[in-house]
């Protein structure tokens, strides 16, 4: 087991390598020269002397490639030309936003898509199936921002003063602020460093902080907010979900061995669940880890829509301020979470499936 | 009628002769005229390929049945407001207000001329990006697929790390670099669909090039050239076919992203994206210009996912079976 992982850990290396070189070469290829593409206007000769000195870009390819390595690997994201700040802070402040409304938009896309592509699967060829199968078809079609703005409208404004009535921007409402729970337990915390970079970030996502601070109001506030943008970045992969354990469901409960536990005299809802269901899930692992890039794709759309100040956010914002350092290394960060989530996945397998042999 | 008959028998003169001796014969159908006839039998197939062919009129007829020029700014050309409600005659809308189906956008247009036009965009958008695509990440995959060693290796782990970036993220880190713009758009998309092309070929084939028929080829002296896109490459088709059609879902939604963020097609194109982005902090003011647009580029989209799922089931030999039941 544990060399399976090492093994696997030591081919992500090359695909690192590969994302490291793939942005690399695109920040190369910005037409024209770097420095009057990032500062712009206020590039004059000796300014841009000093920059191209500064940042090594003098020297041949290859070193500034090893340059760069060296520095992502000491943790040195660069520095955001916009907002004057070190790209690993802003990472910090950021990505807890992000990370919440992904996780929300999962769990939604899981909670309901599993149990509608049972009941599909179940209950094949009937009125529930042929409805999920065009309700999932719909939903993997749906444009993420249209559905963000559309359930912005029907729930801010047609639903106004109704029980279901949704708020359709922010985090919290106006007002309102949930202390972190570092300051709350009277934690000391020191003024830099990863732990107290950790806290931060915990405290930054609003459901595990109220939680952690046991209040409920404010808890119930943070999710009222979460719920628009969750439906909507969840959308597409519930569909998707849906469809997959549908199908999964079908091959695996025409198998013998289904027939021969409903024979043995066992309930249908026990062999759908402990027999048929603990098998078809290896293929939705895959969907569900897979799917994790459309929660963060969806998140550039969504955040933007929902006026959340998380990675989407700040990408677009850095994408029209031409701050293009921010969106490379944003990019990087987001591709390597992306491989380890993978490689999470792989090895899930072997819990999942016995049958999966690690070499 | 007749002459019909007589002309099918004409050409079919065993089948002519075998019905004269009195003996029964039932047509023989090829190939894709069992998928046709499997595809025509999946109810979502039929719905994506009715909604495909009504955008296609649309597209290919826009000129004509457009009320306006979908750029044209009705400043004092009609009675119109910035970014007024539908007014359908049929509907109640008092005959003498000029008729706009679909409202008016922020810049005084008329929003159905526009959509109707967008559809002509959006359809080239994604066949040309899945085009390009495809031909590419065929012949990456097919010479991957069919060397083998090390230019597989070096090829698909390039591969590989392209698909390690979420595609819609890649795709805006290019157009960032590129600069924004419907081409560079399009080629971002297209750069980023690439590897999902070349894996499929790839894969098909690997397979293929064990089979007989191109063992027999290469006793028959044919170069690899000419073995590998004069024999192997026609036989792998049929992934790319289903792979290529869903991709094109996937190109019309990602185009009309990048263009509702600023990156693609820029204003006054009468793009679906577009037009979205730029009216997207009116939605409470004015739903209609936020819905139409959104729900056009639904409709495409689900279009070539139903035929896309309707052709993977007709040409899947294993689903063949349990779909003649």
């Amino acid at each position: 087991m544990t060399t399976y992982i090492l093994r696997r850990l030591l081919t992500s290396i090359p695909v690192l390598l590969g994302i490291l070189f793939v942005t690399f070469a695109l920040a190369r290829l910005i037409p024209g020269d770097p420095c009057r593409a990032i500062l712009g206007e206020k590039a004059t000769d000796v300014i841009c002397d000093e920059f191209i000195r500064r940042h090594g870009l003098d020297k041949p390819i290859p070193t500034q490639f090893i340059i760069y390595v060296k520095e992502i690997l000491h943790g040195d994201l660069g520095t955001s030309i916009r907002l004057g700040k070190p790209v690993t802070e802003l990472l910090v402040e950021r990505l807890p936003t992000t990370l919440e409304l992904s996780l929300a938009a999962m769990t939604f896309s899981i909670l309901i898509g599993i149990p509608l592509g049972i009941i599909s699967a179940v209950r094949h060829n009937s009125a529930i199936d042929v409805g999920t199968m065009v309700l999932a078809n719909v939903g993997v079609s749906m444009p993420v921002f249209w559905l963000g703005l559309m359930l912005a409208y029907i729930f801010a404004l047609v639903l106004k003063g109704t029980p279901l009535q949704l708020p359709p921007s922010g985090r919290l409402s106006p007002g309102l602020m949930i202390p972190p729970f570092y300051d709350v337990w009277g934690w000391q915390l020191g003024k830099e460093g990863f732990v107290k970079s950790l806290f931060v970030f915990i405290s930054q996502m609003n459901v595990i902080n109220s939680l952690l601070i046991w209040r409920m109001d404010l808890l119930w506030d943070a999710l009222k907010h979460l719920i628009l943008p969750a439906v909507a970045v969840g959308t597409i992969p519930l569909a998707i979900i849906a469809r997959m354990t549908r199908s999964s469901m079908l091959d695996v409960l025409g198998q013998d061995y289904v027939r021969a536990a409903r024979a043995k005299g066992l309930p249908r809802g026990m062999v759908v669940i402990k027999h048929a269901l603990r098998n078809a899930l290896l293929p939705l692992v895959t969907i569900i880890g897979l799917s994790f890039g459309a929660f963060l794709g969806g998140a550039v759309l969504t955040e933007t829509i929902f006026g959340l100040s998380g990675v989407g956010r700040i990408m677009y914002d850095s994408i029209t301020a031409r701050d293009y350092g921010v969106v490379q290394s944003f990019t990087v960060v987001i591709a390597v979470f992306f491989v380890i989530l993978n490689l999470i996945v792989d090895i899930s397998y072997t819990f999942l499936d016995p049958r999966v042999r690690l070499d | 009628m007749a002459a019909l008959k007589e002309e099918s028998i004409e050409k079919r003169p065993k089948v002519a002769r075998l019905e004269a001796e009195g003996l029964r014969t039932t047509e023989s159908i090829s190939f894709w005229g069992t998928v046709w006839r499997r595809l025509f039998r999946r109810k979502s197939a039929v719905v994506g390929l009715w909604i495909l062919a009504f955008l296609v009129l649309i597209a290919l007829t826009a000129d004509w049945i457009a009320p306006y020029d979908p750029v044209q700014v009705l400043i004092g050309v009609e009675p119109v407001k910035m970014r007024q409600k539908p007014c359908i005659h049929l509907l109640g809308c008092p005959e003498d207000q000029p008729q706009h189906i679909m409202g008016i956008d922020g810049n005084v247009r008329d929003q159905f001329s526009r959509i109707l036009y967008g559809a002509r965009l959006s359809l080239l958008v994604g066949l040309s990006t899945v085009t390009f695509a495809i031909i590419i990440g065929t012949f990456l995959g097919a010479i991957a697929g069919y060397l083998g060693g090390v230019v597989d290796n070096v090829i698909m782990r390039f591969m590989d790390v392209l698909l390690a970036f979420p595609s819609l993220l890649l795709a805006i880190a290019i157009v960032t670099i590129l600069g924004p713009g419907l081409i560079n758009a399009l080629l971002a998309i297209a750069i980023v669909s690439i590897p999902t092309y070349a894996r499929v070929t790839r894969a098909t084939v690997l397979s293929v090039r064990e089979m007989d028929f191109v063992e027999a080829s290469r006793a028959m002296g044919g170069g690899w050239g000419y073995i590998l896109f004069g024999r192997i490459l026609p036989n792998s088709l049929t992934p790319l076919i289903v792979t290529g059609t869903l991709g094109i879902a996937t190109a019309i939604l990602d185009a009309a992203a990048l263009s509702f963020l600023g990156l693609g097609a820029q204003p006054p194109t009468p793009e679906w994206g577009t037009m979205l982005g730029a009216e997207r902090n009116q939605v409470f003011t004015a739903p209609h210009l936020v819905f139409f647009p959104g729900f056009a580029i639904m409709l495409t989209v689900l279009a070539f996912n139903l035929l896309g799922d309707g052709l993977r089931d007709a040409l899947d030999p294993r689903l063949a079976q349990r779909g003649e039941e």
